[in-house]
């Protein structure tokens, strides 16, 4: 099979539909893949209005097939609603009910987009495939690996969610809008007459609408014909006083403060969800800094597994300001130990955990 | 690129002699065929002309033929006319327009099939009951190119005293056609099936049958089907099957051997595949074959890409995640349902294309088992 065809992954939004765009322009040999994660029409109670709008939609695939006819290039749907169903949305509830916050688009990025995906790629015949993440790659040729740096646009930089590549996936995968600002794409998006220039970006995660998450965790049970598990519970301080009652544990992450509704005279936040106990356990912003934590699941992408304990700037979220702080391996290559220079806000487990050095993406893992 | 068509059984082109026919029907012969004066006399002479070419092919009167949209809205007049509010029996691997339809009715029974995707005409007698009040079996699978014991089971139907339809939309065209014969008092034909146009089927009426119009507002097509007739779509029809009729056996033939040629040649090149339905009389042009440990998705855009157009079940559920109802009611697994592919031969179609296409599925099903680790 030929190396150098390249399957852009189209969402039919305007990033990746860019990417195409200029991949085509260039003279390369692009086909264009729509991935059906999952099916809209499930859940309907979640959306009233009908399946619209949101990823996988009808008229997501709709844009995409329009851009894919405009460019001339070949397109094809393909199905993955299963492996999404297995490896996205039921960890994604599992880990919910386990008192914990989950990133699903880390683990579509893991289990989708750079693995199903690029074996469908390879299967019809193209080599490498090309997204319309914000982040750049580069080899080095001297430490062997390819290097992972934020986008030139800050504020759309995608790096967070990323950490869990490997070197073999980064091989074979192109982010061709790493150094371009969002200005940048829609004003090539107009110059190469691509017809969804002006579509808004999209926000949320593609299967919860409006970002009930605890809405969606119910609706899916139903479906499943299993009665939603009874989460509710109590309110408590970290020295065990019951200050309330709450509906779900599910429905608390930590650092939250609305949705308490317990009036004690001073501002109360979530510190952390007992799932075990169906307990909330509520305190002050002060009682949410943490000195350090415990990563597991790591992966080093732009240098090979530090044995020395080795300085960087960490992100516990996507919209964190990176902290200084020291990683500290462990006998286990895929565990470490993040000690914060400063204390942070809200170390919230199921978060991802990212190793920067300035713009350079060192790896990552998950929040214990 | 060149590109060869291996999808009849989706759809086929316009022929250039059906083509030939219809062209004048829409610029010259426009006439409303229920008008009065000259344009509208020549309209319905066309149509009348249509309605015996297509009586002709399948052994019928010109008045037992109704002109419909096509074969979805043939088979739903078929049993929303008869059974709206009765009992219909039919089979596991129908058509969607058939299990869709007969979904609606106030009940409904479907009798599986066996491995080869044959239904047991004694398992429709035994799914007979009282309120009963049409059987639908079809005649050709699409998927699998399976006959149906329609005589058998028309017999069956007719000593219970039940309307029976078969959905003949793969049968006509592809095999002779004798509605007497087969004993049927309903039979559904879709000209796109066949080399005309997309738009325009037919419902075989035996003269006799009470059906009521699902249509309304009119008194076209003997009060059966309301609207203004579709003259150049009948027109086309007509034609298409006057050429079935003129071609005899000799085009089925043909295309029987190629068939043949391209199982045989999948068969011995490519390891681990099989046909499915093999065993089953089968329409001569329709192949489906599994390739173990190969998921059909990767396959057909791979062998789309080098400019050969197959299929992975009918193209009415294309985009769906559920395996082939068609294949799982045959026993086949999720995964061997997913790893199937149809190749559904016509007229264009010659020696040369079929080596191809043999040469372009070995090369790609090696490719991809070389891919999945899971596949020993």
């Amino acid at each position: 099979m030929p190396e150098q065809t390249i399957a852009v992954a189209m969402s039919g939004g305007v990033d990746s539909s860019v990417v195409a765009g200029m991949l085509h322009r260039r003279g390369e040999r692009v086909i264009g893949l729509t991935m059906q994660l999952w099916n809209q029409r499930r859940l309907p109670e979640l959306a009233p209005d009908g399946p619209t709008g949101r990823c996988c939609s009808l008229e997501d695939v709709y844009d995409a097939r329009h851009v894919a006819q405009h460019l001339g290039i070949p397109y094809y749907v393909v199905n993955f609603e299963q492996r999404f169903e297995d490896q996205v949305v039921k960890p994604f509830i599992e880990e919910y009910l386990a008192g914990r916050t989950p990133i699903p688009c880390t683990l579509c990025n893991n289990f989708i987009k750079f693995d199903q995906f690029l074996e469908m790629a390879e299967g019809v015949g193209a080599g490498r495939i090309a997204t319309g993440h914000y982040a750049r790659l580069d080899w080095n040729p001297d430490s062997g690996r390819w290097e992972m740096r934020r986008s030139a646009d800050r504020a759309k930089d995608q790096t967070y969610f990323l950490f869990g590549l490997k070197q073999e996936q980064l091989s074979r995968t192109m982010f061709p809008l790493g150094g371009m600002d969002k200005p940048a794409v829609r004003e090539l998006a107009r110059e190469l007459g691509i017809p969804t220039a002006a579509k808004p970006d999209s926000q949320e995660i593609c299967f919860v609408p409006n970002g009930d998450y605890a809405g969606f965790i119910d609706a899916y049970f139903r479906e499943q014909g299993i009665e939603p598990e009874d989460t509710s519970g109590e309110l408590v301080t970290a020295d065990g006083r019951v200050v309330g009652e709450h509906s779900g544990v599910h429905h608390f992450t930590v650092g939250q403060r609305r949705g308490l509704r317990v009036a004690v005279g001073e501002p109360l936040y979530v510190i952390a969800t007992e799932p075990a106990t169906r307990r909330v356990v509520v305190g002050r912003n002060e009682d949410l800094l943490r000195p350090a934590m415990q990563v597991n699941g790591v992966n080093w992408i732009s240098i090979a597994p530090p044995s020395e304990p080795a300085r960087a700037e960490v992100k516990i979220r996507n919209k964190h300001a990176a902290a200084e702080a020291t990683i500290v391996p462990s006998a286990d290559a895929s565990r470490v130990e993040v000690r914060f220079d400063q204390p942070q806000r809200a170390v919230t487990p199921g978060q991802g955990a990212v190793f920067y050095a300035g713009d350079l993406v060192l790896g990552g893992g998950w929040i214990e | 690129m060149q590109r060869y068509y291996f999808d009849h059984n989706a759809t086929t082109p316009v022929s250039p002699e059906v083509f030939a026919a219809i062209a004048p029907v829409m610029t010259e012969v426009y006439g409303n065929a229920s008008s009065i004066h000259y344009f509208g006399q020549m309209a319905r002479h066309a149509l009348d002309e249509a309605r015996r070419r297509v009586a002709e092919m399948l052994g019928a009167t010109a008045e037992e033929i109704v002109f419909t949209s096509g074969g979805t809205e043939a088979d739903n007049l078929a049993l929303f006319g008869i059974a709206q509010d009765g009992h219909a029996v039919t089979t596991t691997i129908e058509h969607p327009a058939v299990l869709g339809a007969s979904a609606k009715l106030a009940g409904v029974t479907r009798v599986p099939v066996d491995g080869r995707g044959v239904v047991d005409p004694e398992e429709i007698r035994r799914a007979l009951r009282p309120g009963t009040k049409i059987v639908s079996v079809m005649h050709a699978n699409n998927e699998l190119g399976t006959i149906q014991p329609v005589e058998e089971i028309a017999r069956i139907a007719r000593e219970a005293g039940v309307v029976f339809h078969s959905d003949g939309v793969q049968a006509a065209g592809k095999i002779p056609v004798n509605v007497a014969d087969l004993g049927v008092d309903l039979y559904s034909i879709s000209g796109h099936k066949f080399y005309a146009p997309k738009g325009v089927g037919a419902l075989y009426v035996r003269k006799g049958t009470k059906l009521t119009a699902m249509l309304h507002g009119g008194h076209h097509e003997r009060e059966m089907r309301a609207g203004t007739e579709n003259v150049a779509g009948a027109v086309g029809l007509g034609r298409a099957a006057e050429w079935i009729v003129e071609l005899g056996a000799g085009e089925c033939a043909r295309e029987r051997e190629l068939r043949d040629r391209l199982e045989q040649g999948i068969l011995d090149r490519v390891p681990d595949s099989h046909v499915n339905g093999a065993g089953a009389p089968r329409t001569p042009n329709t192949s489906n074959i599994r390739f173990d440990g190969i998921d059909s998705e990767p396959l057909l855009i791979a062998l789309d890409l080098k400019g050969f157009a197959v299929s992975s079940g009918s193209a009415c559920s294309s985009g769906v995640t559920e395996p082939s109802h068609v294949l799982t009611a045959i026993g086949l697994t999720r995964e061997q349902a997913r790893s199937s592919l149809r190749f559904s031969l016509g007229r264009s179609n010659t020696a040369g294309q079929v080596d191809a296409l043999i040469e372009a599925v070995a090369e790609i099903v090696a490719h991809l088992r070389k891919l999945a680790p899971a596949y020993a």
